[in-house]
């Protein structure tokens, strides 16, 4: 080792032969324990790649005389998880609807749980927060097609709106233009009538006993008599301000011209039973459950 | 102070070896005035160390009544009167720039005292070469019987097995003491005793016997030597006027044997008081010669001035030829001047008036800390929502922290869009218009809560919206402001 027969006057050692702006860099050998450690470690890393998967396959890698995989660990923790859950969405499924939200800790547990579940199923047509869309409901607000109540939410998350299954909400709006019930003067004028139920303005020139009497003789069969709505159709109140599919003259026209019929799937037999409680609260919870 | 070398020497005794042999240190026995301090200080740290997760300190019922104890499970952290939670954990920082700052001031001032007089490593070291000493003798005695090594007879192989035996009990303490402050401390040691600690008490023991064993006892000054960045660091840290343990060379050199200085003393030439008797090389337990100059070895501890001083005062020379200084004075006296000694420059300044506002401001901090908290998070999606009747509502995520040590009843206001209404989700309060809530020790709760502005006082955009959160009993108020918004 004595390529550098550089040496440095002042602390008598050679240098590496190394030098920036004038400093040499000594040649200062490591202590023995060191070089030991490090001879140590590089063994330990052989021993590793035995032990460990740890080289590259052309078309996979070394596994490893322990059979060791992270994926497996994975499983495990995730399975634990589940079993930490299971526990306490036992208690969940167990405590009566109407408790839930009077229990802070089961509230809170349904909150957090119905939230995630929300994310990952309800979002795409409710929005991430439940703030709907154009014919999918705001679930923040307080009107409600099938009912507002824990149980009636229950009941709709379970089974779904038009969605095949028995049990579900089945009834539609009519298409009272395709089928030829109404003719197109009439759907203006009736259209024009339910604006003014809600107090929003009608356009000039319409008849409003005319447009009281169509709405009598064919739309209060299922938003009554008073326009206020039936939950046991799904029959939205027509006095209020909140609008599904929108409240102005034209969208009115198309929707009593060919009717609405917005499905909604049914989850039960896809989420467990505890979940579909959690949903329902967390539902409920977004502030327009009754 | 280096003396140029010879080259030709230097190529035979250095070429480029691959590693050194770990040079063992036997530091001599020493006693004098650093010595002392470093007893005392010891002595000091170990007592703090050891007994402290022993004090107690009354917080009331439930809670813990151990002075110093850190609640991993709960996240709680306690030091007598402080209390500090998981968002506090700025105290931590605060208390960590402190102590780096305290750091530099130290070494502006006096050098390395922390590696010398305060550094586990170097008082857990001290410690070690003590049992060491008391067991298997001093310097000369322990250098004999390691150089007799192949002959080992039943005293020399019982002495060792003592000393590994104490140091091996001293480890354990370290190590028992350190899970001390994550347990209530006389719990914990009934569980240990009974092996009834949970498994990760005992890895600590474990890892920190370990450790201390090997790093106390073995590994020594190799620690600071190799190891540890501070020596580095602080380098680059000191200045000119720093005082360190420096070998006063101008009163040392020419140094020269006793007998031989007294003669040349009589024939009227001028020599040192130093006389070469390596007694500050003997008590070093880096095993350097601080009389080569400051060395990054040097960890500062003042023992070889101790040494030095015992020789001089048995040769009725001025003590102290060894002591804290700095080159400046070394200068000074040869010029003929008096030393001057800076304990007060922009540096040392600096530094103290950081320490003393971040410490000012923690304490502040401490001092104001509210005990009732109350964070607000507007929902975002959606932000605002149109009821039936025409009302605006908008939802929020409040959460409300209790840090005292008892439940309170919190009732809940809001100062918002005229006439607006507020309701918390899961609470049907017999107040409706002001929601209460009872909030559980030492704890923290999320709520809904909804806030509606009836139609006709429906707000034309967004405003303000406080919330007050009111302790029932104590009257103690906080609040939080949000924005009310319009869709
Ligand atoms: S040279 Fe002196 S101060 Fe430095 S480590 Fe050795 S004994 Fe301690
Ligand atoms: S102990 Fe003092 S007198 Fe002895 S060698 Fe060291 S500096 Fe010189």
């Amino acid at each position: 080792m004595t390529e550098h027969s550089d040496f440095d006057q002042v602390s008598g050692k050679t240098t590496t032969g190394h030098e920036w702006d004038g400093i040499k860099e000594l040649n200062t050998p490591l202590p023995r324990w060191w070089v030991i450690t490090f001879y140590l470690t590089i063994v330990w890393a052989i021993g590793y790649w035995i032990v460990y998967p740890a080289w590259p396959l052309l078309w996979s890698h070394t596994t490893g005389v322990l059979n060791y995989s992270s994926r497996a660990d994975v499983a495990v923790e995730l399975a634990n998880l589940e079993k930490i859950r299971g526990d306490k969405m036992v208690a969940l499924g167990a405590a009566p609807l109407a408790e839930i939200e009077k229990d802070p800790a089961l509230l809170a547990l349904a909150r957090a749980r119905g939230k995630t579940v929300f994310g990952d199923n309800c979002a795409p047509c409710h929005g991430s927060g439940g703030a709907g869309a154009k014919g999918y409901p705001n679930l923040n607000d307080d009107e409600w097609l099938w009912g507002g109540s824990l149980d009636q939410i229950m009941q709709t998350i379970q089974f779904g709106v038009r969605s095949g299954h028995p049990k579900a909400h089945e009834n539609a709006m009519l298409a009272f233009g395709k089928d030829g019930v109404l003719k197109k003067d009439q759907i203006v004028t009736v259209a024009n009538y339910v604006r003014s139920l809600s107090g929003l303005s009608t356009s000039p020139g319409y008849n409003k006993s005319a447009g009281a009497k169509i709405f009598a003789d064919n739309c209060a069969a299922c938003h009554g008599d008073n326009a206020k709505g039936n939950q046991e159709l799904g029959a939205p109140d027509l006095t209020d301000k909140i609008w599904l599919y929108g409240s102005d003259e034209a969208t009115l026209i198309e929707t009593i011209s060919n009717g609405r019929a917005g499905v909604m799937p049914t989850w039960v037999g896809r989420l467990d039973p505890p979940t579909i409680k959690a949903l329902a609260v967390y539902v409920h919870s977004l502030g327009g459950g009754k | 102070m280096n003396k140029p070398v010879n080259p030709i020497d230097l190529q035979l005794e250095d070429d480029g070896p691959l590693y050194v042999a770990q040079k063992k240190v036997y530091p001599q026995s020493v006693s004098g005035t650093f010595r002392r301090i470093k007893w005392g200080l010891m002595a000091f740290c170990l007592g703090v160390y050891y007994l402290l997760p022993f004090v107690r300190w009354n917080r009331g019922l439930g809670a813990p009544d151990q002075a110093v104890l850190v609640d991993l499970p709960n996240s709680r952290f306690y030091f007598f009167f402080i209390e500090l939670w998981p968002q506090e954990v700025y105290y931590f920082t605060g208390l960590l720039i402190v102590a780096a700052i305290t750091l530099f001031l130290m070494n502006s001032l006096g050098g390395r005292i922390w590696c010398g007089y305060l550094c586990p490593q170097t008082v857990w070291t001290d410690l070690f070469y003590a049992v060491e000493r008391l067991i298997e003798g001093d310097r000369r005695e322990r250098m004999r019987k390691n150089a007799a090594r192949g002959t080992m007879k039943l005293q020399r192989f019982s002495e060792l097995l003592l000393k590994h035996s104490i140091w091996l009990m001293i480890a354990w303490w370290t190590g028992g003491a350190w899970v001390l402050y994550f347990n209530d401390a006389p719990t914990l040691v009934k569980q240990l005793v009974t092996f009834q600690a949970p498994m990760l008490a005992y890895i600590w023991i474990a890892i920190l016997t370990a450790t201390t064993y090997l790093l106390a006892g073995f590994m020594r000054e190799q620690v600071c030597v190799y190891m540890c960045p501070w020596p580095r660091i602080q380098a680059a840290l000191t200045d000119e006027w720093a005082l360190n343990v420096t070998y006063k060379y101008d009163h040392g050199e020419k140094r020269t044997s006793l007998k031989k200085a007294n003669e040349l003393r009589a024939l009227g030439e001028s020599v040192g008081d130093c006389i070469d008797c390596y007694q500050c090389v003997a008590v070093c337990p880096t095993g350097i010669d601080i009389r080569d100059g400051a060395q990054l070895d040097c960890i500062q501890c003042g023992l070889c001035i101790d040494a030095c001083d015992t020789v001089m005062t048995k040769i009725g020379r001025e003590t102290r030829l060894i002591g804290y200084d700095n080159d400046i004075n070394i200068h000074r006296r040869q010029a003929g001047k008096p030393p001057i000694y800076r304990i007060v420059r922009p540096r040392t300044v600096v530094y103290f008036a950081m320490i003393a506002c971040v410490g000012a401001l923690m304490l502040y901090a401490l001092l104001t800390r509210t005990l009732l908290d109350v964070n607000v998070l507007h929902d975002r999606n959606p932000v605002a929502v149109k009821l039936s009747d025409g009302s605006i509502r908008n939802a929020y995520t409040v959460r409300l922290l209790n840090k005292r040590g008892f439940d309170r009843v919190i009732a809940i206001d809001i100062d918002g869009p005229v006439n607006a209404t507020v309701h918390v989700v899961g609470v049907d309060s017999v107040t409706p218009e002001r929601p209460m809530i009872i909030l559980g020790r030492d704890q923290t709760t999320e709520l809904r809560v909804l806030v509606t502005a009836p139609a006709a006082n429906n707000p034309e955009k967004s405003v303000p919206v406080h919330f007050r959160i009111t302790d029932i009993g104590l009257g103690e108020v906080a609040s939080a402001t949000d924005n009310f918004v319009t869709p």
